[in-house]
Protein backbone atom coordinates (compact mmCIF):
# COMPACT_ATOMS: atom_id res chain seq x y z
CA UNK A 1 0.00 0.00 0.00
CA UNK A 2 1.37 3.14 -1.08
CA UNK A 3 1.11 5.50 1.52
CA UNK A 4 2.74 8.84 0.00
CA UNK A 5 2.89 11.48 2.46
CA UNK A 6 6.50 11.78 3.32
CA UNK A 7 7.12 12.01 -0.27
CA UNK A 8 5.93 16.11 0.33
CA UNK A 9 7.11 16.77 3.33
CA UNK A 10 3.95 16.26 5.87
CA UNK A 11 4.51 14.30 8.62
CA UNK A 12 2.22 11.25 9.46
CA UNK A 13 -0.39 12.38 12.48
CA UNK A 14 -1.61 8.92 14.20
CA UNK A 15 -4.93 11.30 14.93
CA UNK A 16 -5.28 11.24 11.34
CA UNK A 17 -5.42 7.40 10.29
CA UNK A 18 -9.14 7.87 9.07
CA UNK A 19 -7.78 10.54 6.44
CA UNK A 20 -6.31 7.24 4.75
CA UNK A 21 -9.05 4.54 4.91
CA UNK A 22 -9.14 2.22 2.04
CA UNK A 23 -12.11 3.50 -0.04
CA UNK A 24 -13.72 0.68 0.35
CA UNK A 25 -13.86 0.73 4.22
CA UNK A 26 -14.72 4.68 3.90
CA UNK A 27 -17.53 3.40 1.59
CA UNK A 28 -18.66 1.25 4.24
CA UNK A 29 -18.27 3.47 7.39
CA UNK A 30 -20.06 5.63 5.74
CA UNK A 31 -22.90 4.21 4.35
CA UNK A 32 -23.47 2.67 7.85
CA UNK A 33 -23.62 5.84 9.47
CA UNK A 34 -25.70 7.70 7.13
CA UNK A 35 -27.86 4.84 7.74
CA UNK A 36 -27.57 5.73 11.46
CA UNK A 37 -28.12 9.09 11.25
CA UNK A 38 -31.20 9.14 9.08
CA UNK A 39 -32.67 6.74 11.67
CA UNK A 40 -32.03 9.61 14.64
CA UNK A 41 -33.15 12.01 12.45
CA UNK A 42 -36.34 10.21 11.56
CA UNK A 43 -36.91 8.82 15.44
CA UNK A 44 -36.20 11.86 17.07
CA UNK A 45 -36.44 15.30 14.77
CA UNK A 46 -40.31 15.84 14.22
CA UNK A 47 -39.24 18.49 10.54
CA UNK A 48 -37.21 15.02 9.55
CA UNK A 49 -39.81 12.56 9.88
CA UNK A 50 -42.49 14.82 8.38
CA UNK A 51 -40.17 15.42 5.11
CA UNK A 52 -39.34 12.42 4.84
CA UNK A 53 -43.48 11.00 5.39
CA UNK A 54 -43.95 13.43 2.66
CA UNK A 55 -41.63 11.32 0.31
CA UNK A 56 -42.51 8.23 0.92
CA UNK A 57 -38.98 7.34 2.50
CA UNK A 58 -37.96 5.60 5.85
CA UNK A 59 -34.47 5.33 6.73
CA UNK A 60 -34.70 1.26 5.65
CA UNK A 61 -34.78 2.45 2.00
CA UNK A 62 -30.65 3.46 2.26
CA UNK A 63 -29.32 0.42 1.03
CA UNK A 64 -26.51 2.20 -0.65
CA UNK A 65 -25.31 5.63 -0.59
CA UNK A 66 -26.71 6.33 -3.68
CA UNK A 67 -29.74 6.38 -2.20
CA UNK A 68 -29.30 9.44 -0.40
CA UNK A 69 -30.55 11.29 -2.93
CA UNK A 70 -34.10 9.77 -1.72
CA UNK A 71 -34.00 11.77 1.51
CA UNK A 72 -35.25 15.57 1.77
CA UNK A 73 -32.84 18.79 1.43
CA UNK A 74 -32.73 20.40 4.02
CA UNK A 75 -32.14 24.87 3.83
CA UNK A 76 -30.74 27.05 6.26
CA UNK A 77 -34.87 28.43 6.50
CA UNK A 78 -35.43 24.98 8.21
CA UNK A 79 -33.07 26.36 11.03
CA UNK A 80 -34.37 29.94 11.06
CA UNK A 81 -38.58 28.29 11.43
CA UNK A 82 -37.56 25.21 14.04
CA UNK A 83 -35.54 28.06 16.05
CA UNK A 84 -34.19 27.52 18.92
CA UNK A 85 -34.11 23.95 19.51
CA UNK A 86 -36.68 22.62 17.17
CA UNK A 87 -33.63 19.80 15.28
CA UNK A 88 -32.50 18.68 18.65
CA UNK A 89 -32.61 15.24 17.83
CA UNK A 90 -31.62 14.90 21.64
CA UNK A 91 -32.79 16.45 24.97
CA UNK A 92 -31.17 19.64 26.27
CA UNK A 93 -29.41 17.22 28.99
CA UNK A 94 -27.05 15.61 26.75
CA UNK A 95 -26.14 19.25 25.12
CA UNK A 96 -22.99 20.80 26.28
CA UNK A 97 -21.90 23.36 23.77
CA UNK A 98 -24.21 25.95 21.60
CA UNK A 99 -23.29 28.25 18.90
CA UNK A 100 -25.37 30.50 16.91
CA UNK A 101 -24.65 32.18 13.92
CA UNK A 102 -26.24 35.04 12.09
CA UNK A 103 -29.42 34.20 10.23
CA UNK A 104 -31.58 35.70 7.60
CA UNK A 105 -34.02 37.57 10.04
CA UNK A 106 -31.98 38.95 12.76
CA UNK A 107 -32.79 35.90 14.91
CA UNK A 108 -29.60 34.03 14.71
CA UNK A 109 -29.59 30.03 13.45
CA UNK A 110 -28.68 28.09 16.71
CA UNK A 111 -26.35 24.85 16.42
CA UNK A 112 -25.55 22.30 19.08
CA UNK A 113 -23.31 19.45 20.15
CA UNK A 114 -23.24 16.73 23.07
CA UNK A 115 -20.58 15.44 24.42
CA UNK A 116 -19.30 13.37 21.57
CA UNK A 117 -19.85 15.52 19.18
CA UNK A 118 -17.32 18.48 20.35
CA UNK A 119 -15.13 14.88 20.54
CA UNK A 120 -15.82 14.19 16.50
CA UNK A 121 -15.02 18.40 15.85
CA UNK A 122 -12.41 18.67 18.11
CA UNK A 123 -10.90 15.05 15.49
CA UNK A 124 -11.43 17.20 12.72
CA UNK A 125 -9.58 20.31 13.85
CA UNK A 126 -6.78 17.94 14.78
CA UNK A 127 -6.79 16.68 11.77
CA UNK A 128 -7.38 20.30 9.82
CA UNK A 129 -4.31 21.38 12.03
CA UNK A 130 -1.81 17.75 11.14
CA UNK A 131 -2.62 18.33 7.63
CA UNK A 132 -1.51 22.58 7.56
CA UNK A 133 1.54 20.80 8.84
CA UNK A 134 1.03 21.86 12.41
CA UNK A 135 1.40 19.28 15.45
CA UNK A 136 3.27 19.42 18.90
CA UNK A 137 5.99 21.81 19.54
CA UNK A 138 4.06 24.06 17.56
CA UNK A 139 2.68 27.60 18.86
CA UNK A 140 -0.53 28.12 17.52
CA UNK A 141 -1.94 31.93 17.19
CA UNK A 142 -5.70 31.01 17.22
CA UNK A 143 -7.08 34.85 15.87
CA UNK A 144 -10.58 33.60 15.38
CA UNK A 145 -13.23 35.00 17.58
CA UNK A 146 -13.77 33.14 20.31
CA UNK A 147 -17.76 33.47 21.24
CA UNK A 148 -21.16 32.43 19.33
CA UNK A 149 -19.20 32.25 16.54
CA UNK A 150 -18.23 28.78 15.87
CA UNK A 151 -14.27 30.10 14.43
CA UNK A 152 -12.65 30.39 17.82
CA UNK A 153 -13.50 27.68 20.18
CA UNK A 154 -13.23 25.12 16.88
CA UNK A 155 -9.75 25.86 16.04
CA UNK A 156 -8.76 26.25 19.65
CA UNK A 157 -9.81 22.31 21.12
CA UNK A 158 -8.29 21.00 17.96
CA UNK A 159 -5.31 23.07 18.53
CA UNK A 160 -5.36 22.43 22.47
CA UNK A 161 -5.79 18.29 21.26
CA UNK A 162 -3.20 18.12 18.44
CA UNK A 163 -0.96 18.84 21.43
CA UNK A 164 0.39 22.53 20.23
CA UNK A 165 0.65 25.10 22.33
CA UNK A 166 -2.34 27.74 21.93
CA UNK A 167 -2.83 31.08 22.65
CA UNK A 168 -6.46 31.88 22.69
CA UNK A 169 -6.07 35.70 21.17
CA UNK A 170 -9.30 35.74 19.59
CA UNK A 171 -10.20 38.79 17.03
CA UNK A 172 -8.83 42.34 17.01
CA UNK A 173 -6.28 44.33 18.45
CA UNK A 174 -3.95 44.04 15.89
CA UNK A 175 -0.69 45.55 17.67
CA UNK A 176 -0.74 43.68 20.35
CA UNK A 177 -0.92 40.55 17.81
CA UNK A 178 1.76 41.36 16.19
CA UNK A 179 3.93 41.60 19.64
CA UNK A 180 2.35 38.31 20.91
CA UNK A 181 3.13 36.58 16.90
CA UNK A 182 7.23 38.28 17.89
CA UNK A 183 7.70 37.69 21.41
CA UNK A 184 5.63 34.20 21.67
CA UNK A 185 7.67 33.20 18.53
CA UNK A 186 4.58 32.06 17.20
CA UNK A 187 5.06 29.50 14.92
CA UNK A 188 1.41 29.35 12.97
CA UNK A 189 -1.76 31.57 13.03
CA UNK A 190 -5.67 30.66 12.60
CA UNK A 191 -7.59 33.50 11.51
CA UNK A 192 -9.41 34.67 8.11
CA UNK A 193 -7.19 35.22 5.70
CA UNK A 194 -8.08 39.39 5.27
CA UNK A 195 -7.74 39.64 8.65
CA UNK A 196 -3.75 38.19 7.73
CA UNK A 197 -3.11 40.50 5.38
CA UNK A 198 -4.15 43.67 7.54
CA UNK A 199 -1.83 42.06 10.34
CA UNK A 200 1.15 41.91 7.35
CA UNK A 201 0.62 45.82 6.58
CA UNK A 202 0.18 46.81 10.23
CA UNK A 203 3.36 44.78 10.98
CA UNK A 204 4.98 46.71 8.49
CA UNK A 205 3.89 50.20 9.65
CA UNK A 206 5.54 48.98 13.29
CA UNK A 207 8.61 47.96 11.70
CA UNK A 208 8.32 44.48 11.89
CA UNK A 209 8.60 41.75 8.84
CA UNK A 210 6.64 39.22 9.21
CA UNK A 211 9.09 37.31 6.84
CA UNK A 212 12.05 37.19 9.40
CA UNK A 213 9.36 35.97 12.68
CA UNK A 214 9.02 32.04 13.02
CA UNK A 215 5.99 31.80 11.75
CA UNK A 216 5.28 29.36 8.83
CA UNK A 217 1.90 28.45 8.71
CA UNK A 218 -1.44 30.05 8.38
CA UNK A 219 -5.05 28.15 8.90
CA UNK A 220 -7.21 30.44 6.69
CA UNK A 221 -10.53 30.05 6.73
CA UNK A 222 -14.56 31.76 7.12
CA UNK A 223 -14.36 34.13 4.43
CA UNK A 224 -13.94 33.52 0.25
CA UNK A 225 -10.35 34.19 -1.04
CA UNK A 226 -8.07 33.00 -4.32
CA UNK A 227 -4.75 32.11 -5.44
CA UNK A 228 -3.77 35.29 -5.63
CA UNK A 229 -4.17 36.12 -1.78
CA UNK A 230 -2.36 33.27 -1.24
CA UNK A 231 0.77 34.31 -3.42
CA UNK A 232 0.79 37.61 -1.67
CA UNK A 233 0.08 35.85 1.71
CA UNK A 234 3.05 33.18 1.12
CA UNK A 235 5.57 35.75 -0.23
CA UNK A 236 5.01 39.07 2.14
CA UNK A 237 4.38 36.59 5.62
CA UNK A 238 7.29 33.97 4.45
CA UNK A 239 4.78 31.34 4.97
CA UNK A 240 2.28 28.67 3.66
CA UNK A 241 -0.96 29.29 3.53
CA UNK A 242 -3.64 26.60 4.23
CA UNK A 243 -7.55 27.64 3.38
CA UNK A 244 -9.60 25.49 5.88
CA UNK A 245 -13.56 25.31 5.04
CA UNK A 246 -16.79 24.38 7.45
CA UNK A 247 -20.06 26.03 8.20
CA UNK A 248 -21.95 26.52 11.96
CA UNK A 249 -24.67 24.26 10.59
CA UNK A 250 -22.69 21.06 9.56
CA UNK A 251 -20.58 21.65 12.57
CA UNK A 252 -18.20 24.65 12.72
CA UNK A 253 -14.71 24.57 10.94
CA UNK A 254 -13.21 21.33 10.59
CA UNK A 255 -15.44 20.05 7.70
CA UNK A 256 -12.51 20.30 5.02
CA UNK A 257 -8.95 21.58 4.87
CA UNK A 258 -6.28 21.45 2.28
CA UNK A 259 -2.51 19.36 2.60
CA UNK A 260 0.73 20.28 2.03
CA UNK A 261 -0.25 19.76 -1.88
CA UNK A 262 -2.54 22.95 -1.58
CA UNK A 263 -4.51 21.72 -4.51
CA UNK A 264 -8.05 21.96 -2.91
CA UNK A 265 -9.67 20.87 0.74
CA UNK A 266 -9.63 17.00 1.35
CA UNK A 267 -13.74 16.75 3.37
CA UNK A 268 -13.60 14.86 6.19
CA UNK A 269 -15.84 12.48 4.57
CA UNK A 270 -15.87 9.84 7.19
CA UNK A 271 -18.20 12.67 8.91
CA UNK A 272 -19.58 14.35 6.59
CA UNK A 273 -21.00 13.23 3.05
CA UNK A 274 -20.46 15.44 0.18
CA UNK A 275 -22.66 15.87 -2.81
CA UNK A 276 -22.49 18.00 -5.86
CA UNK A 277 -26.04 19.26 -6.67
CA UNK A 278 -27.54 21.36 -9.31
CA UNK A 279 -28.78 24.16 -7.95
CA UNK A 280 -31.67 24.52 -10.01
CA UNK A 281 -32.71 21.35 -10.41
CA UNK A 282 -31.51 19.26 -7.27
CA UNK A 283 -30.50 16.96 -9.19
CA UNK A 284 -27.07 14.86 -8.21
CA UNK A 285 -24.00 15.65 -10.61
CA UNK A 286 -21.07 13.49 -10.96
CA UNK A 287 -17.59 13.86 -9.49
CA UNK A 288 -15.68 16.50 -11.10
CA UNK A 289 -18.80 18.86 -12.18
CA UNK A 290 -19.58 22.19 -10.84
CA UNK A 291 -22.55 22.70 -8.52
CA UNK A 292 -23.95 22.96 -5.11
CA UNK A 293 -22.26 21.41 -2.24
CA UNK A 294 -24.44 19.39 -0.30
CA UNK A 295 -23.45 17.82 3.14
CA UNK A 296 -25.11 15.16 5.29
CA UNK A 297 -23.33 14.60 9.03
CA UNK A 298 -22.77 10.89 9.21
CA UNK A 299 -22.26 11.28 13.22
CA UNK A 300 -23.65 14.36 14.90
CA UNK A 301 -25.58 13.37 17.72
CA UNK A 302 -27.21 16.76 19.06
CA UNK A 303 -28.32 17.93 15.69
CA UNK A 304 -27.94 15.56 12.59
CA UNK A 305 -28.41 17.85 8.84
CA UNK A 306 -29.74 15.74 6.43
CA UNK A 307 -28.07 16.62 3.08
CA UNK A 308 -27.99 20.29 4.02
CA UNK A 309 -27.43 22.93 1.20
CA UNK A 310 -24.46 25.04 1.49
CA UNK A 311 -25.02 27.24 -1.39
CA UNK A 312 -21.45 26.90 -1.68
CA UNK A 313 -20.24 26.47 -5.25
CA UNK A 314 -17.66 23.80 -6.08
CA UNK A 315 -16.87 20.20 -7.53
CA UNK A 316 -15.47 16.87 -6.20
CA UNK A 317 -12.01 16.18 -7.47
CA UNK A 318 -11.78 12.50 -7.86
CA UNK A 319 -8.03 12.64 -8.28
CA UNK A 320 -5.80 11.31 -5.90
CA UNK A 321 -4.08 13.07 -4.24
CA UNK A 322 0.07 13.02 -3.70
CA UNK A 323 -0.38 13.45 0.36
CA UNK A 324 -1.92 10.09 0.07
CA UNK A 325 -5.24 10.96 2.16
CA UNK A 326 -7.83 8.53 0.42
CA UNK A 327 -10.79 11.35 1.40
CA UNK A 328 -11.80 13.11 -1.48
CA UNK A 329 -11.20 17.01 -1.98
CA UNK A 330 -13.07 19.82 -3.53
CA UNK A 331 -12.11 23.10 -4.92
CA UNK A 332 -11.59 26.05 -3.44
CA UNK A 333 -15.05 27.69 -3.20
CA UNK A 334 -15.20 30.93 -4.92
CA UNK A 335 -18.87 31.90 -5.09
CA UNK A 336 -22.45 31.04 -3.53
CA UNK A 337 -25.71 30.56 -4.65
CA UNK A 338 -27.31 33.38 -3.00
CA UNK A 339 -27.06 36.68 -2.51
CA UNK A 340 -25.40 36.13 0.86
CA UNK A 341 -21.66 37.50 1.64
CA UNK A 342 -19.36 36.73 3.70
CA UNK A 343 -17.45 40.45 5.38
CA UNK A 344 -14.57 39.40 7.84
CA UNK A 345 -15.88 36.21 8.68
CA UNK A 346 -19.49 36.99 9.62
CA UNK A 347 -22.12 35.90 7.19
CA UNK A 348 -24.41 38.86 6.07
CA UNK A 349 -27.67 38.83 4.47
CA UNK A 350 -29.18 41.92 2.64
CA UNK A 351 -32.67 41.07 4.96
CA UNK A 352 -30.88 41.96 7.57
CA UNK A 353 -29.57 45.37 6.13
CA UNK A 354 -32.98 45.86 4.71
CA UNK A 355 -34.58 44.98 8.35
CA UNK A 356 -32.57 47.47 9.83
CA UNK A 357 -33.08 50.28 7.33
CA UNK A 358 -36.70 49.39 7.66
CA UNK A 359 -36.66 50.09 11.43
CA UNK A 360 -35.38 53.87 11.10
CA UNK A 361 -37.13 55.05 8.13
CA UNK A 362 -40.57 52.74 8.31
CA UNK A 363 -40.24 52.20 4.57
CA UNK A 364 -37.86 50.66 2.94
CA UNK A 365 -35.79 52.94 0.97
CA UNK A 366 -33.60 51.85 -2.31
CA UNK A 367 -30.53 50.92 -1.24
CA UNK A 368 -27.08 49.14 -2.53
CA UNK A 369 -24.55 47.48 -0.17
CA UNK A 370 -20.81 48.41 -1.96
CA UNK A 371 -18.12 46.29 -0.65
CA UNK A 372 -14.60 46.96 -1.30
CA UNK A 373 -11.58 45.86 0.88
CA UNK A 374 -8.82 48.04 2.11
CA UNK A 375 -5.63 47.27 3.74
CA UNK A 376 -6.57 44.07 3.53
CA UNK A 377 -10.35 45.10 5.65
CA UNK A 378 -13.17 44.18 4.12
CA UNK A 379 -15.38 47.56 4.19
CA UNK A 380 -18.80 47.47 3.65
CA UNK A 381 -20.27 50.98 2.23
CA UNK A 382 -24.16 51.02 2.42
CA UNK A 383 -25.91 54.03 0.20
CA UNK A 384 -29.21 54.47 0.67
CA UNK A 385 -31.25 56.58 -1.65
CA UNK A 386 -33.20 59.71 0.01
CA UNK A 387 -36.96 59.73 -0.16
CA UNK A 388 -39.26 62.92 0.24
CA UNK A 389 -40.43 61.22 3.15
CA UNK A 390 -37.08 61.46 5.45
CA UNK A 391 -35.51 64.31 3.44
CA UNK A 392 -34.92 67.52 5.44
CA UNK A 393 -34.18 71.25 4.55
CA UNK A 394 -31.45 70.57 7.60
CA UNK A 395 -28.26 69.37 7.72
CA UNK A 396 -27.95 68.43 11.52
CA UNK A 397 -31.41 66.15 10.44
CA UNK A 398 -29.63 64.62 7.69
CA UNK A 399 -26.78 63.80 9.55
CA UNK A 400 -28.64 62.19 12.47
CA UNK A 401 -30.56 60.25 9.93
CA UNK A 402 -27.02 58.88 8.46
CA UNK A 403 -25.91 58.06 11.78
CA UNK A 404 -29.24 56.52 13.19
CA UNK A 405 -29.17 54.04 9.76
CA UNK A 406 -25.46 53.44 10.46
CA UNK A 407 -26.39 52.41 13.89
CA UNK A 408 -28.91 50.40 13.21
CA UNK A 409 -27.31 48.40 11.13
CA UNK A 410 -24.55 47.88 13.09
CA UNK A 411 -26.15 46.64 15.53
CA UNK A 412 -27.83 44.34 13.42
CA UNK A 413 -24.62 43.08 12.41
CA UNK A 414 -21.93 43.80 14.77
CA UNK A 415 -19.72 45.19 11.71
CA UNK A 416 -18.98 48.75 11.33
CA UNK A 417 -20.80 49.73 8.08
CA UNK A 418 -20.39 53.57 6.36
CA UNK A 419 -24.03 54.88 5.03
CA UNK A 420 -23.99 57.10 2.31
CA UNK A 421 -27.13 59.31 1.49
CA UNK A 422 -27.80 59.52 -2.17
CA UNK A 423 -29.84 60.95 -4.46
CA UNK A 424 -33.17 58.89 -5.87
CA UNK A 425 -32.91 57.20 -8.95
CA UNK A 426 -29.28 56.65 -8.96
CA UNK A 427 -28.82 53.31 -8.04
CA UNK A 428 -29.23 51.42 -11.11
CA UNK A 429 -32.64 49.46 -11.63
CA UNK A 430 -32.19 46.11 -13.67
CA UNK A 431 -35.53 45.03 -14.44
CA UNK A 432 -37.15 46.95 -11.88
CA UNK A 433 -35.20 45.53 -9.39
CA UNK A 434 -32.05 47.16 -7.85
CA UNK A 435 -28.78 45.20 -8.04
CA UNK A 436 -28.49 45.16 -4.08
CA UNK A 437 -24.51 44.17 -3.99
CA UNK A 438 -21.63 45.53 -5.96
CA UNK A 439 -18.55 43.23 -4.14
CA UNK A 440 -15.54 45.12 -5.56
CA UNK A 441 -13.12 43.39 -3.17
CA UNK A 442 -10.26 41.91 -4.88
CA UNK A 443 -9.31 38.60 -3.63
CA UNK B 1 -44.97 87.03 6.05
CA UNK B 2 -43.36 83.81 5.28
CA UNK B 3 -41.82 82.60 2.34
CA UNK B 4 -41.91 79.26 0.33
CA UNK B 5 -38.47 78.02 0.35
CA UNK B 6 -37.66 74.95 -2.04
CA UNK B 7 -34.76 72.30 -0.82
CA UNK B 8 -33.17 70.05 -2.82
CA UNK B 9 -30.90 67.22 -1.99
CA UNK B 10 -27.72 66.93 -4.14
CA UNK B 11 -24.88 64.51 -3.41
CA UNK B 12 -21.56 65.91 -2.91
CA UNK B 13 -20.01 64.74 -6.56
CA UNK B 14 -19.25 67.16 -9.54
CA UNK B 15 -21.95 68.07 -11.82
CA UNK B 16 -24.95 67.37 -9.23
CA UNK B 17 -25.50 71.18 -9.02
CA UNK B 18 -26.18 71.98 -12.65
CA UNK B 19 -28.89 68.96 -13.79
CA UNK B 20 -32.02 70.83 -11.13
CA UNK B 21 -30.78 74.25 -12.58
CA UNK B 22 -30.83 73.35 -15.89
CA UNK B 23 -34.51 71.66 -15.47
CA UNK B 24 -35.60 75.07 -14.25
CA UNK B 25 -34.20 76.74 -17.02
CA UNK B 26 -35.76 74.85 -19.15
CA UNK B 27 -39.05 75.33 -17.72
CA UNK B 28 -38.28 79.14 -17.96
CA UNK B 29 -38.19 79.57 -14.35
CA UNK B 30 -35.98 82.30 -12.68
CA UNK B 31 -34.41 81.44 -9.08
CA UNK B 32 -34.52 84.22 -7.28
CA UNK B 33 -31.55 83.46 -5.05
CA UNK B 34 -29.64 79.89 -4.06
CA UNK B 35 -27.81 79.13 -1.46
CA UNK B 36 -26.19 75.79 -0.48
CA UNK B 37 -25.22 74.08 3.13
CA UNK B 38 -22.94 70.69 2.55
CA UNK B 39 -20.98 67.98 4.26
CA UNK B 40 -18.43 65.82 3.11
CA UNK B 41 -20.81 63.44 1.76
CA UNK B 42 -24.36 65.35 0.30
CA UNK B 43 -25.35 69.11 0.30
CA UNK B 44 -28.82 70.97 0.75
CA UNK B 45 -29.71 72.92 -1.87
CA UNK B 46 -32.32 76.04 -1.26
CA UNK B 47 -34.09 78.31 -3.26
CA UNK B 48 -36.14 80.96 -3.67
CA UNK B 49 -38.73 81.39 -6.41
CA UNK B 50 -41.42 83.17 -7.67
CA UNK B 51 -43.51 80.08 -9.08
CA UNK B 52 -42.51 77.34 -6.47
CA UNK B 53 -45.03 75.14 -6.91
CA UNK B 54 -44.71 74.47 -9.98
CA UNK B 55 -40.94 74.21 -9.21
CA UNK B 56 -41.19 71.85 -7.20
CA UNK B 57 -43.24 70.03 -9.82
CA UNK B 58 -40.11 70.45 -12.50
CA UNK B 59 -38.05 69.29 -10.27
CA UNK B 60 -39.53 66.36 -9.45
CA UNK B 61 -40.17 65.66 -12.68
CA UNK B 62 -36.29 65.27 -12.98
CA UNK B 63 -36.03 63.07 -10.02
CA UNK B 64 -35.23 65.20 -7.56
CA UNK B 65 -36.54 65.21 -4.03
CA UNK B 66 -37.44 68.30 -2.84
CA UNK B 67 -39.06 69.93 0.29
CA UNK B 68 -41.19 73.15 0.65
CA UNK B 69 -40.42 74.70 3.96
CA UNK B 70 -41.27 78.26 5.12
CA UNK B 71 -38.90 80.86 5.83
CA UNK B 72 -38.92 84.67 6.82
CA UNK B 73 -36.96 87.20 4.81
CA UNK B 74 -36.10 90.00 6.33
CA UNK B 75 -34.88 93.81 4.61
CA UNK B 76 -31.96 95.61 6.26
CA UNK B 77 -30.07 97.85 5.50
CA UNK B 78 -26.85 97.11 3.60
CA UNK B 79 -24.35 98.72 6.20
CA UNK B 80 -21.87 97.35 9.00
CA UNK B 81 -24.40 96.63 11.89
CA UNK B 82 -27.62 95.83 9.88
CA UNK B 83 -27.60 92.39 10.50
CA UNK B 84 -26.19 92.29 14.51
CA UNK B 85 -29.17 94.49 15.27
CA UNK B 86 -31.50 91.76 13.80
CA UNK B 87 -29.84 88.82 15.67
CA UNK B 88 -29.67 90.82 18.47
CA UNK B 89 -33.27 90.94 18.59
CA UNK B 90 -33.93 87.14 17.90
CA UNK B 91 -31.70 86.31 20.86
CA UNK B 92 -32.98 88.18 23.42
CA UNK B 93 -36.54 86.94 22.14
CA UNK B 94 -34.87 83.49 23.03
CA UNK B 95 -35.37 82.26 19.40
CA UNK B 96 -33.14 79.67 17.94
CA UNK B 97 -32.11 79.84 14.23
CA UNK B 98 -31.86 76.96 12.23
CA UNK B 99 -29.80 78.51 9.56
CA UNK B 100 -29.97 81.72 7.41
CA UNK B 101 -28.20 83.05 4.80
CA UNK B 102 -28.27 86.88 2.96
CA UNK B 103 -28.86 88.36 0.02
CA UNK B 104 -28.88 91.47 -2.30
CA UNK B 105 -30.64 92.20 -5.79
CA UNK B 106 -27.92 94.66 -6.09
CA UNK B 107 -30.08 98.08 -7.40
CA UNK B 108 -30.59 98.96 -3.69
CA UNK B 109 -28.64 99.88 -0.81
CA UNK B 110 -30.82 96.70 0.98
CA UNK B 111 -29.99 93.33 1.59
CA UNK B 112 -32.41 90.45 2.14
CA UNK B 113 -31.52 87.94 5.40
CA UNK B 114 -33.40 84.92 5.17
CA UNK B 115 -34.19 82.71 8.67
CA UNK B 116 -35.23 79.33 8.83
CA UNK B 117 -36.67 78.92 12.63
CA UNK B 118 -38.51 75.92 14.12
CA UNK B 119 -41.61 77.94 14.03
CA UNK B 120 -41.26 81.20 12.35
CA UNK B 121 -45.18 82.53 13.47
CA UNK B 122 -44.05 84.31 16.99
CA UNK B 123 -40.57 85.10 16.06
CA UNK B 124 -42.15 87.42 12.99
CA UNK B 125 -44.62 88.88 15.63
CA UNK B 126 -41.75 89.85 17.86
CA UNK B 127 -39.84 91.19 14.90
CA UNK B 128 -42.51 92.96 13.79
CA UNK B 129 -43.82 94.13 17.14
CA UNK B 130 -39.43 95.57 17.25
CA UNK B 131 -40.11 97.33 14.61
CA UNK B 132 -38.15 95.48 12.13
CA UNK B 133 -39.81 94.80 8.40
CA UNK B 134 -40.50 91.46 7.46
CA UNK B 135 -41.00 91.19 3.76
CA UNK B 136 -44.08 89.27 2.57
CA UNK B 137 -43.22 87.41 -0.24
CA UNK B 138 -45.31 89.59 -3.40
CA UNK B 139 -42.30 92.58 -1.53
CA UNK B 140 -40.11 89.87 -2.09
CA UNK B 141 -40.70 88.44 -5.63
CA UNK B 142 -41.40 92.25 -7.31
CA UNK B 143 -38.09 93.43 -6.14
CA UNK B 144 -36.80 90.64 -7.39
CA UNK B 145 -37.75 91.37 -11.32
Amino acid sequence: MAILWNDIGGKFNPACSSDYLPVDQLRTLQLQRLRAVARRAYDRVKMYRKRMDEKSVTPDDIRSLDDITKLPFTVKIDLRDTYPFGLFACGINEVVRLHASSGTTGKPIVVAYTAEDIDVWTSVMVRTFAACGCGQGDIIQNAYGYGLFTGGLGAHYGAEALGATVIPISGGNTDRQIMVMKDFGVTAISCTPSYFIHLIERAGELGVDIRNLPIKAGIFGAEPWTEAMRKYIESAGNIKAYDIYGLSEIIGPGVASECSDQSGLHIFEDHFYPEIIDPETGDPLPDGTEGELVLTTLSKKAMPMIRYRTRDITSIIQEPCPCGRTIRKIRRIGRRTDDMFVIRGVNVFPSQIEEALLAVEGTLPHYQIVLTREKGLDRIDVQVEVSADVFSDEIRLMEDLRAKLARSIERMLNIRVDVRLVEPHTIERSMGKAKRIIDKRVI
Amino acid sequence: MKINQLSVFLENKPGQLSEPCRALAKAGINILTLSLADTQQFGIMRLIIRDWAKAKAVLEEAGSVVKITEVVAIEVEDHPGGLADILEAIEHGGFNIEYMYAFTFGREDKAVLVFRFDDPDPVIKMLQDNGISVINGVDLYEQGQ
